[in-house]
C-alpha cells in the first residue's frame, strides 16, 4: 500500500513481514507544464535533476548526481540524466538506486534532492512526483507530489537514515532554491 | 591458413582425401552430384543422397542434420568425373523452415582428414530458396580445386537437379525427400549441440585474405562488406520481407550457466561465466571486468570508512585537548579512550564488510580463473599446455594481474581488448616500487626485455597463424639473451635488427606499411595493396631507446606511435624515460600514447571508476616451465605450414 507522505513524516523501511529492506529506488518523474493561450503546444523543456548526498555524521562524503552517476563504493547508482522529463507517461524519468546492504558502514544518512537545472519553478512543472520503491518487489513505499510547489527551484525530498540495524526513511519536503545540489548544501544541513 | 571464400572464388586443394563439414542452424539434407567435364550428371547412379548415400569415393549422411561430415576421396572417383557438386536442401515435411532465408546462414568447410580447414564458405544472401548448390570440387589441368558456388533454387531440389541435367529430376527429388522423412522418423535425438571445436570455426565474415588470391586485404580496415555478387538464382517471388540479419545468429545466445540456488542466509555460489555476453569468452570478459569494478568499489567503501573514522577521532582528541575540564582528573583520558574505541569499532565494522566482499570475490576468482581461455589465462594456467593455434582473434588478452594492498591474494586479470588500441611501454627504469629498488639497473633492463618477450609471445599465440608479426630492434645487440626464445623458435620473420643500418631499415619498412595502408583506406582501395605487403598486424619491439637512434629514427617512432595503431602497427618500447629525457618534451606524446607497464610489481595503474592505485604484476612463466618454448614452437609450426 502506498503511503502519501507529508512533510516531516517518518516511515520505517521495514517490510510487513518484519524483514528489512535491502534495495530502494528513489524515482523522480515530471512533465513540463503547457503554456496557456495561443501557441499552447509550445511547451518549454524542463530539466529536473535528482541527486543523492551521502553523509557520515553530518559530513558529506559522496554525491551521486548527473556528473557522478555511481558513488565510489558502488552502493548508490543514478540511472542517468533525463533532460526533458516524461512525455506524459507518468513513469520515473530519473531514478537513483540504493543498495542498502552495500552502503559503507560510516554512511548514516542519504539525502535525496531535486533541482530544476533549467531554472523553472515547480509551478511550471506538471505531474511531478518523487517516490520510494522497494526494488526487490517493485512495491511503492512512499510518494510525494511536487506540483504546485510554488516559486521554488529545488526541493529536499527525503532522507534514508540508519536506525539501529535497519534503515528508516523520513520525508522532508522542504523547498529551496538552487541549480544543483551544491547550492542546496546549506539548506540540507538543518535536516540532518 | 584457411581461405575464406566468397561466392565465385576458387582455391586449390592440396590433397585429394578430404572431409566437407557443413553446419547449419537447422537440419538440412546434404548430397552430392558427380558431373562430367561438361558439368552434366550422367544419371542417378552419379548422385549421392540420403536414399543412396554411397558412391565410389564419396559418402553422405542418411538423414537430415544440422551438422554433416561428408567424406570425399577424389582419387577414388570414377574416371569420367570432373566435378563434384555439394548440395544442401531443406527437408520438406519436417515442419521446419521452408526457405533458407528463415534460417542461419549455412557454413561449409573443406578440411583435411586431420580436421585442418583448407577453405570455408558461408552461404549468405539466401532468401526463398529451399535448395542450394554450396560448393563445387572440380578438376582443372590435373589438379583439384574448390569453388564457392552458393547458387540457390527457389524451386527446391527438383529445380536444382533439373538444372544439372538429371532426367526425371522431380521424381528423384521426391525419392530423396521420402528417404529423409524416413530418416527423420528414425532419429530420436535432436541434432547434437555444437561442439566447442565447432565454435572455434570462424563464422563471422571477416575480410577474406586468401593465399593465392593475390589480394591481401587489410585486417584493421573498417568492417568490410564482403563482395556479394548478385544471386544467380531467379529473383524470388515477392513475399514477406525477411528482416533477419543474414549474418547474425537467429537464435538467442545460450543462457549463462545457472548458479545453484543459494543456501538460505548465504550469498549465492559464484559461477564462471555469470555475466552477459554472446559467447562464453565475452561473458568471462565481462565477469572479470565486473570483479575488477566490484573490488575497486569495495575497497573505496572500506577506505572511505577508515578515513572517516580516523578524522573523527582526530577531531574528538582535539576537542578533549582544548576542553579545560578534561585536564583535571581522568576525564580527558576517558574521552581519549572513548574516541579511540569509536574509531576501532567503526574500522572493525568496515573491515568486516570488506572481508565479506573479498571472500565472495575470492570464491568467484577461484571458479573463474580455471575456466579462462588461454588468452585470458596466466602462463601458469594448465590451459596453455593444451594450447592450439587459434582460428580467430580473441576478444581480449591478459597482460598482467592487478591487486590492491587490502587484498594481495586476490588477483584480477588485466584484460585489454584486441586488436590493441595502443602500444606498450615497458619501463626499464628505476621506479619507486620496492621490487625495482631491490633489482640492479642491469637486472631491471634484462627483466624489462624478458617481459617484452612474454607479452609478444602471448600476442603471437592468440592470433591466428600469420596474422601477427613481430619485429625487433636491438641496436647494440644487448638483448640477445632475453630475445632468444623468439629467435630460437623461428617466429620472427627476420632476426633482431642491429646497428644504425638495421634500425633505419626496419623503421622505413614499417613507416612505408603505415603510409600505404592509410592511403589505401582513404582511397577505399584496400585490395590494391602491393602483394609483398604483410597483411598481418605488426608489433615492433624497440630495445635500448634512445641509444643508437638518430633524429630521423625518433621522428619515425613518433609517427608509428601516432598513426600505427589505426592501421595495425604497434610499438612496444623497452625504455627508461629518464634516459630518453635528453630529447626533451618532444617525446612526451610518445610516452603518453603508450600503456606503461613495468617488469616488476609496481603500483602505477589506476582503475577507471575510483582511481585507486593498483599494483600491476607482469605475466611470468612458472619457474622451470617450458610452456613458453612449447607455445612458440606451435606458433612457428603454424606459421610455416599455414594452418594448425
Amino acid at each position: 500500500m502506498t503511503v502519501n507522505m507529508t512533510k516531516g513524516q517518518a516511515i520505517s523501511l521495514q517490510k510487513s513481514d518484519g524483514g528489512t529492506l535491502t534495495a530502494v529506488r528513489m524515482g523522480l518523474g515530471w512533465q513540463a507544464a503547457p503554456r496557456r493561450g495561443l501557441f499552447g503546444s509550445r511547451t518549454r523543456e524542463i530539466d529536473l535533476d535528482a541527486s543523492a548526498v551521502l553523509f557520515a555524521d553530518k559530513q558529506p562524503v559522496d554525491v551521486v548526481f548527473f556528473r557522478h552517476l555511481t558513488s565510489d563504493d558502488g552502493s548508490v547508482r543514478h540511472t542517468g540524466d533525463n533532460l526533458v522529463g516524461g512525455a506524459g507517461s507518468g513513469g520515473d524519468d530519473e531514478a537513483i538506486l540504493v543498495d542498502l546492504q552495500r552502503v559503507p558502514v560510516h554512511i548514516d544518512q542519504i539525502v535525496f534532492t531535486v533541482n530544476s537545472f533549467t531554472g523553472q519553478t515547480f509551478q511550471e512543472v506538471q505531474n511531478a512526483f518523487c517516490r520510494i520503491v522497494d526494488e526487490t518487489n517493485g512495491q511503492e513505499l512512499a510518494r510525494y507530489t511536487l506540483d504546485g510547489g510554488g516559486q521554488y527551484t529545488a526541493q529536499i525530498m527525503a532522507k534514508v537514515h540508519r536506525a539501529g540495524n535497519a534503515w528508516k526513511m523520513t520525508a522532508i519536503g522542504s523547498p529551496a532554491n538552487g541549480r544543483t545540489f551544491q547550492d542546496l548544501m546549506p539548506a540540507i544541513l538543518p535536516h540532518l | 591458413m584457411t581461405a575464406e571464400l566468397v561466392r565465385g572464388q576458387n582455391h586449390t586443394l592440396p590433397q585429394t582425401r578430404l572431409e566437407i563439414r557443413i553446419s547449419a542452424g537447422t537440419p538440412v539434407v546434404a548430397g552430392a552430384t558427380l558431373g562430367d567435364e561438361n558439368g552434366r550428371v550422367a544419371g542417378v547412379e552419379w548422385i549421392a543422397h540420403p536414399g543412396s548415400p554411397q558412391l565410389h569415393g564419396l559418402e553422405v549422411s542418411r538423414q537430415a542434420a544440422a551438422d554433416h561430415r561428408l567424406a570425399v576421396d577424389l582419387d577414388a572417383l570414377p574416371d569420367g568425373v570432373h566435378r563434384v557438386t555439394v548440395l544442401l536442401a531443406l527437408p520438406l515435411d519436417a515442419g521446419g523452415p521452408a526457405r533458407f532465408g528463415a534460417v542461419a546462414s549455412p557454413f561449409v568447410a573443406v578440411t583435411g582428414l586431420d580436421g585442418a580447414e583448407i577453405a570455408t564458405f558461408t552461404l549468405t544472401g539466401l532468401d526463398s530458396e529451399s535448395a542450394v548448390a554450396a560448393l563445387e570440387l572440380y578438376r582443372r589441368q590435373g589438379a583439384w580445386k574448390v569453388r564457392a558456388v552458393g547458387q540457390g533454387y527457389a524451386g527446391g531440389l527438383a529445380a536444382m537437379l533439373a538444372d544439372q541435367g538429371v532426367d526425371r529430376a522431380a521424381e528423384l527429388a521426391g525419392t530423396i525427400q521420402e528417404a529423409v522423412a524416413r530418416g527423420l522418423a528414425r532419429s530420436v535425438a535432436p541434432p547434437p549441440p555444437r561442439t566447442p571445436e565447432g565454435d572455434r570455426v570462424r563464422h563471422a565474415q571477416a575480410p577474406a585474405s586468401a593465399p593465392g588470391s593475390g589480394q591481401p586485404s587489410v585486417p584493421p580496415a573498417p568492417p568490410a562488406t564482403p563482395p556479394q555478387p548478385e544471386p544467380l538464382a531467379e529473383p524470388a517471388a515477392p513475399g514477406p520481407i525477411n528482416y533477419a540479419h543474414p549474418r547474425r545468429q537467429s537464435t538467442a545466445p545460450p543462457p549463462p550457466p545457472a548458479a545453484p540456488p543459494a543456501q538460505p542466509g548465504q550469498p549465492a555460489q559464484p559461477v564462471a561465466g555469470d555475466a552477459t555476453g554472446w559467447s562464453m569468452d565475452e561473458r568471462l570478459y565481462n565477469q572479470v571486468w565486473g570483479m575488477f569494478e566490484d573490488l575497486a568499489r569495495a575497497a573505496a567503501a572500506y577506505r572511505s570508512a577508515v578515513d572517516f573514522a580516523e578524522s573523527r577521532m582526530d577531531q574528538e582528541l582535539e576537542r578533549t585537548l582544548s576542553d579545560p575540564r578534561s585536564r583535571i582528573g581522568g576525564a580527558g583520558d576517558r574521552a581519549r579512550e572513548e574516541a579511540r574505541a569509536k574509531r576501532d569499532e567503526l574500522t572493525a565494522r568496515a573491515r568486516e564488510s570488506l572481508d565479506r566482499d573479498l571472500t565472495q570475490l575470492a570464491a568467484e576468482s577461484a571458479v573463474v580463473e580455471p575456466a579462462l581461455p588461454a588468452p585470458y589465462a596466466g602462463w601458469d594456467n594448465p590451459v596453455w599446455h593444451g594450447y592450439r593455434v587459434p582460428m580467430e582473434i580473441p576478444m581480449a588478452l591478459r597482460i598482467g594481474d592487478l591487486h590492491l594492498p587490502e587484498s594481495a591474494d586476490l588477483r584480477i586479470p588485466l584484460l585489454v581488448r584486441l586488436p590493441l588500441e595502443r602500444g606498450m611501454w615497458i619501463d626499464s627504469g628505476r621506479t619507486a616500487s620496492e621490487a625495482a629498488a631491490l633489482a640492479g639497473a642491469d637486472q631491471l633492463r634484462r627483466l624489462a626485455m624478458e617481459t617484452a618477450v612474454l607479452h609478444a609471445a602471448r600476442l603471437l599465440a592468440v592470433y591466428p597463424p600469420n596474422e601477427f608479426t613481430v619485429h625487433v630492434i636491438d641496436p647494440a645487440g644487448s638483448a640477445a639473451g632475453p630475445l632468444d626464445p623468439l629467435v630460437r623458435s623461428g617466429v620472427l620473420p627476420s632476426p633482431p635488427a642491429t646497428g644504425a643500418q638495421g634500425v633505419s631499415s626496419v623503421l622505413a619498412h614499417l613507416t612505408r606499411r603505415v603510409d600505404l595502408v592509410q592511403m589505401a583506406i582513404r582511397a577505399g582501395a584496400a585490395d590494391s595493396l602491393p602483394p609483398d605487403l604483410d597483411p598481418a598486424e605488426q608489433l615492433l619491439i624497440v630495445n635500448d631507446f634512445p641509444h643508437g637512434f638518430d633524429d630521423r629514427a625518433v621522428t619515425q617512432l613518433r609517427y608509428l606511435a601516432d598513426e600505427g595503431p589505426s592501421v595495425g602497427v604497434h610499438l612496444m618500447m623497452v625504455a627508461d624515460r629518464e634516459e630518453a629525457s635528453e630529447y626533451g618534451p618532444i617525446l612526451d606524446p610518445l610516452w603518453r600514447s603508450l600503456l606503461r607497464v613495468t617488469p616488476v610489481a609496481d603500483d602505477h595503474l589506476a582503475d577507471p571508476w575510483v582511481g585507486h592505485a593498483w599494483t600491476y604484476e607482469p605475466p611470468r612463466t612458472p619457474p622451470g616451465s617450458a610452456v613458453l618454448d612449447e607455445v612458440l614452437a606451435r606458433v612457428a609450426h603454424a606459421r610455416r605450414t599455414g594452418h594448425r
